[in-house]
């Protein structure tokens, strides 16, 4: 059975239609790249899976329970799929420790030893195990998205959701994040990633999505769409025309 | 036309001034506890509550905001008896300022709260917070943090502002220089105490409020 299943998602805002009746459905355990030009409608895809837009049509199911819009649906949604953004989004008043530890204690309602026993794994689990007590705004933009990480896989969800994840980093900055991802698909993390790292979607993905104009144009094993990319429109996203 | 001061009446009515002061410290940390946590609800409300609450809160806040404190005071020590609500005037006086502040801190907050990044919000909405879980944990200590001296001043006014209720005749700080000024006749020393001790009591409150904030804000934030 498919881990998330998405299908004809339509969503438009306003009169612009940016998602055009997309189909994916996600094997537990695949990696997936999402590339495409901007405006594509990837960041709105990402958001409509984690339910942070409203899709007008279509539906979305993650681990057999499809994604309603009600409060209730969408908390227990957000406790399988985690999602982490291009800007970090960390807390700034609390620690790294604390930034890992508030969603477990308040939304879990996980007791605080336990909560900090689990957010030092995870931190320990980016490399970051020593920056516990630390202010985000004391860290590099790389650690800081590594935190992100941390944070969210202390939720243990299913899968995870990364939106350009590297893109506001320092180009030498971006190996240390990817790196981190990289561990995470090896152990067998369900991931949906929009990136412009061409060379880790490569290595590291299991199907890589093409998105043009709200709609999947073409979806392959990263050598088929990389190497033989079918249409006119991948072609020239690859700078192959 | 030589003055000759005389304070030689201070020993006489330390109790009175005493008294004085000591009501309008309780009017101003009562009034300011309750009034800043009205006003943080409020903002709340207005800002991010349901949207048949945005309304009510603004028709209070803005009711608020567009009279004198006086009237607001007068109203409701003088004017609800009318309709069977009867208080004695401190009691009068509490409710007033913690109404009057509660207006005042709720746009500032409110202010806070708006200059939030949606990144804040969405962070927490994607670990599964409620939305109130979000404000609460996420949203409300930076938002107070961005205006804590904007509201540190507004704490001050609303203080000095008492003063105001001496004319219900709660017995703070400025009824007792009325009264005493009224016995001596020493009008300009009388008077001349009393804006000492304002002086002093905002000079203390402005610190308290900066010690209160390093306190409840270990992170400085960075421009
Ligand atoms: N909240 C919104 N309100 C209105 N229009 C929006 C909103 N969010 C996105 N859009 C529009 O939807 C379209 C797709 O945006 P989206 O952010 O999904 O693109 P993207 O593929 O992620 O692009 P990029 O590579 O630049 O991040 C764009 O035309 C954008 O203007
Ligand atoms: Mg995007």
């Amino acid at each position: 059975m498919s881990l998330i299943e998405i299908t004809e998602v339509r969503k438009a805002f306003g009169d612009n239609e940016v998602l055009k009746g997309i189909n994916l459905d996600v094997q537990p355990g695949e990696v997936i790249a999402i590339i495409g030009k901007s405006g594509s409608g990837k960041s709105t895809l990402l958001r409509c899976i984690n339910g942070l837009e409203t899709i007008n049509a279509g539906s979305i199911a993650v681990a057999g329970a499809q994604l309603l819009p009600d409060e209730l649906h969408l908390r227990a949604l957000r406790l399988k799929v985690g999602m982490i953004f291009q800007q970090f989004n960390l807390f700034p008043h609390l620690t790294v420790g604390g930034n890992v530890m508030v969603s477990q204690t308040v939304v879990k309602k996980t007791g605080k030893a336990e909560a900090e026993t689990m957010a030092r794994k995870m931190l320990d689990r980016v490399g970051l195990g020593h920056k516990f007590d630390a202010y985000p705004d004391e860290l590099s933009g790389g650690q800081q998205q590594r935190v992100a990480i941390a944070r969210a896989l202390a939720m243990e969800p299913i899968a995870l959701l990364c939106d350009e994840i590297t893109s506001a980093l320092d180009p030498e900055l971006v190996q240390e994040v990817l790196a981190v991802v990289r561990e995470l698909a090896a152990e067998g993390m369900t991931l949906i990633m929009v990136t412009h790292e061409m060379k880790f979607a490569r290595d590291v993905c299991s199907r890589v999505v093409f998105m043009h104009q709200g709609r999947v144009h073409e979806i392959g094993p990263p050598e088929e769409v990389f190497s033989n990319p079918q249409t006119a429109e991948l072609k020239q996203f690859l700078g192959m025309l | 036309m030589a003055y000759h001061f005389d304070f030689s009446w201070i020993p006489d009515y330390s109790g009175v001034i005493l008294k004085g002061l000591a009501i309008t410290v309780e009017l101003t940390v009562v009034g300011g506890l309750v009034g800043l946590t009205l006003g943080t609800f409020c903002a709340w409300g207005r800002a991010l509550g349901p949207n048949w609450l945005k309304p009510i809160v603004g028709a209070y806040v803005e009711l608020i905001r567009n009279t004198p404190f006086m009237i607001q005071l007068f109203f409701i020590f003088f004017g609800l008896p009318s309709i069977g609500v009867h208080m004695n005037e401190l009691l009068a006086a509490n409710i007033a300022m913690v109404i009057n502040l509660g207006a005042y801190s709720a746009e500032i907050i409110r202010a806070g709260i708006q200059a939030t990044p949606r990144g804040q919000f969405e962070a927490g909405a994607s670990l599964a917070m409620s939305p109130i879980q979000t404000f609460r944990h996420v949203i409300l200590f930076p938002s107070l943090q961005r205006i804590w001296p904007a509201l540190s001043s507004q704490v001050i006014i609303v203080m000095l502002g008492s003063a105001v209720v001496s004319q219900i005749a709660a017995e703070d700080l400025t009824f007792a220089s009325n009264f005493i000024q009224s016995r001596t006749f020493r009008a300009f020393e009388a008077y001349l105490l009393t804006t000492v001790v304002y002086l002093a009591l905002a000079v203390l409150l402005r610190a308290a409020m900066r010690g209160i904030g390093v306190i409840i804000f270990p992170r400085r934030r960075r421009a």
